[in-house]
């Protein structure tokens, strides 16, 4: 185990290391200036080569790279934006609840929607609740999400006025200049976003429990457990069911993990101020500080929950040892 | 009366090409303490007999008549919820891939204590203290050590030693042993059938053996039934069965046996391949690969009929007694079914 975790931290090292340096790679060869961005409209020739000074804009890529990994190893430290001087810290902890409110909530409504429906479809194929899931699985993945969150919120949002159109509450009772929070309104304005970023994974994950279901169901074991007398309830919990997930916690873990590092439609057009919408806005400002940090945190999110998945994987499945 | 008596067993699948008529018009017995075995290439119908018997075959697409008595219960007409308290009570399957008939993330100890648990009103200690029994007596080394461990862990004729254990559990009266030594190598083949015969023993079990090796079959059964191509064609007690076998298709099976007492060049095969089900041929069914076939064969279907001598031994073959006569004892000294024969 402790072998396993050593390994899996090197590699976790080198996937960061790419991970940053190649975002750097990409950023310096986009034609753009963000030292005349970062200096404002109207900045003079020099002011603007006094901001690229102040902001090393002006050193070469493998000494600000190396700036950025000092800074972040001795200080714990993202940097600053470019654009308004924040600490990338405080910017990223703070988006970084919301996406998070709007992905495991949404992974909670996809899993309540797919496994009932991916189940009961696998058992009872060509049945009346199987086409019907069909239909929806190809409306899920054909739709974009920004289309549906744009029906959504028209509908429900505007015509029927039965949910917030837009807007975030803090989960936690208001901080100050706020104009909600506590759980019920954090819930009430994350209803549209969370039915908006499921769609799609609820469809994915019905066609995959499903079909997975089904494989499970011609397994020997199950006509041995069925041999055995046991009832179809029981084949179903003991003996389908826990073969037939394992892959599905596999690829929870991996678009969770994925997910965290921001949900970008859902957050643009809801107007969550979450990670995939701060890193477009950054993308825009070529906030090089800001989007590393975003960066830096999705990849953490995805190797952290990678090696969740490789743990319960473990868990669940006695023929796997970590080590 | 015989335990189990299958009469007229008949099963069909509907699928997307048709109805597969995978067994048609089968009748046997089996008794306590007595073996059959059921004989055939893949494909004849032999383990959708066995399943059919379970009531294991998919409802929705299976289409079952005839009737399976089993201790005066007629099995074909048993509620479902009937047919759960004989299963892995009464009546125990056993299946040919020990490497995949157990379920591979719960340990051996907990498979086994859910077949008792599912039949008997006691403790999960007590279950337990079964389990580790009953993998003792199929020569489970350190069984109390061993019930923890999940099937991975063990080695393909152990796991199926711990199949055996596990219908063997709840004492069946009848067990069906649907090719459970096919996927063993051969010195642990002749391991698991001492192991049957010695718990059959013990507990008066009748046993179904289902397998295409006649090897298993002089081994350990009583009676024979030769299936092909969804009906039975021969069958008889063991001993005429290789001694005085009356079929040309039982003829090819035997001819393509290694014998230890003769030296033969090269085995005999029967040539080409079992029919589609789909598409059965009309006459006797094994005619396109019988080399005695006369016209008769392909346009009559020949019934099971006792031999002449024996109100035990059937067959369903038209040639006449002087070339049923000639040809298996040609066969038996070593010269195979001749196949200019006719």
């Amino acid at each position: 185990m402790a072998r396993y975790l050593v390994r899996r931290l090197l590699w976790a090292l080198f996937l960061f290391l790419a991970v940053t340096v190649v975002t750097y790679v990409i950023f310096f060869v986009t034609p753009a200036d963000p030292a005349r961005l970062a200096a404002g409209q109207g900045a003079s020739p020099a002011e603007v080569q006094r901001v690229a000074e102040k902001l090393h804009l002006n050193d070469p890529l493998w000494k600000q790279y190396g700036l950025f990994l000092k800074q972040l190893v001795i200080e714990q430290s993202l940097g600053e934006s470019f654009v308004n001087r924040r600490e990338v810290n405080d910017i990223v902890l703070a988006a970084a609840p919301v996406t998070a409110s709007l992905v495991v909530g949404g992974a909670v409504f996809w899993l309540m929607i797919s496994l009932p429906v991916g189940i009961i479809s696998a058992v009872r194929p060509r049945s009346l609740i199987d086409r019907a899931g069909m239909v929806f699985v190809l409306v899920g993945v054909s739709a974009h999400p920004v289309w549906i969150g744009l029906i959504f919120a028209y509908f429900f949002g505007y015509k029927w006025g039965i949910t917030p159109i837009t807007g975030y509450c803090d989960f936690i009772n208001p901080s100050a200049g706020a104009s909600c929070g506590g759980p019920v309104q954090w819930a009430y304005h994350l209803i549209l976003p969370w039915l908006t970023f499921m769609i799609l994974f609820a469809a994915l994950y019905v066609r995959l429990i499903r079909a997975n279901v089904m494989e499970t169901m011609n397994e020997d074991y199950v006509r041995t457990a069925r041999a055995k007398g046991a009832p179809e309830g029981q084949v179903m919990r003991s003996h389908i069911l826990r073969n037939s997930l394992l892959p599905v916690i596999t690829i929870l873990g991996m678009d969770i993990g994925l997910a965290l590092g921001g949900a970008i439609f859902t957050e643009s057009i809801y107007s969550l101020p979450g990670l995939g919408r701060q890193i477009l806005v950054s993308y825009e400002n070529f906030d090089l500080p800001v989007i590393l940090g975003i960066t830096v945190f999705a990849t953490i999110c995805i190797i952290v929950f990678n090696l969740i998945v490789d743990i319960v994987y473990a868990w669940f499945d006695p023929r796997i040892r970590l080590g | 009366m015989a335990l189990l008596e299958v009469n007229e067993l008949r099963t069909s699948f509907k699928t997307d090409d048709g109805i597969v008529r995978a067994v048609d018009g089968v009748s046997f017995s089996v008794d306590r303490n007595q073996t059959l075995g059921i004989v055939g290439e893949s494909g004849c119908g032999k383990s959708v007999t066995a399943l059919t018997i379970m009531g294991l075959n998919n409802a929705r697409n299976t289409i079952s008549s005839g009737e399976a008595m089993f201790d005066g219960e007629n099995l074909l007409a048993a509620s479902s919820g009937r047919l759960r308290e004989l299963r892995g009570m009464r009546i125990a399957m056993i299946f040919q891939d020990p490497m995949t008939s157990l379920n591979p993330v719960k340990s051996i100890g907990w498979q086994l204590v859910e077949a008792v648990l599912l039949h008997n009103d006691i403790s999960k200690k007590e279950a337990r203290e079964r389990a580790v029994t009953a993998l003792g007596e199929v020569g489970i080394p350190r069984p109390e050590k061993r019930v923890d461990d999940y099937p991975h862990q063990f080695s393909g004729g152990m796991r199926q030693r711990v199949m055996i254990a596990m219908s063997m559990i709840n004492e069946p009266d009848l067990l069906i042993a649907d090719e459970p030594t096919t996927a063993l190598d051969v010195t642990t083949q002749a391991q698991i059938l001492e192991l049957m015969r010695r718990l059959q023993e013990d507990r008066d079990t009748a046993i179904i053996m289902i397998t295409h090796d006649l090897g298993v079959v002089a081994e350990i059964a009583d009676d024979v039934v030769v299936m092909y191509a969804g009906k039975v064609i021969e069958q008889a007690p063991v001993d005429p069965i290789f001694t005085a076998p009356r079929h040309p298709y039982t003829w090819g099976l035997l001819g393509s046996l290694p014998r230890m007492d003769l030296e033969i060049e090269r085995l005999v095969q029967v040539p080409g391949q079992p029919p589609s089900l789909l598409n059965i041929p009309a006459g006797c069914r094994f005619n396109p690969r019988c080399s005695y076939a006369m016209n008769r064969c392909r346009v009559e279907l020949p019934e099971l009929r006792p031999a002449p001598q024996s109100d035990d031994h059937l067959d369903a073959c038209f040639l006449d007694e002087a070339t049923k006569a000639r040809e298996s004892v040609r066969l038996l000294s070593g010269a195979g079914a001749s196949p200019g024969a006719a």
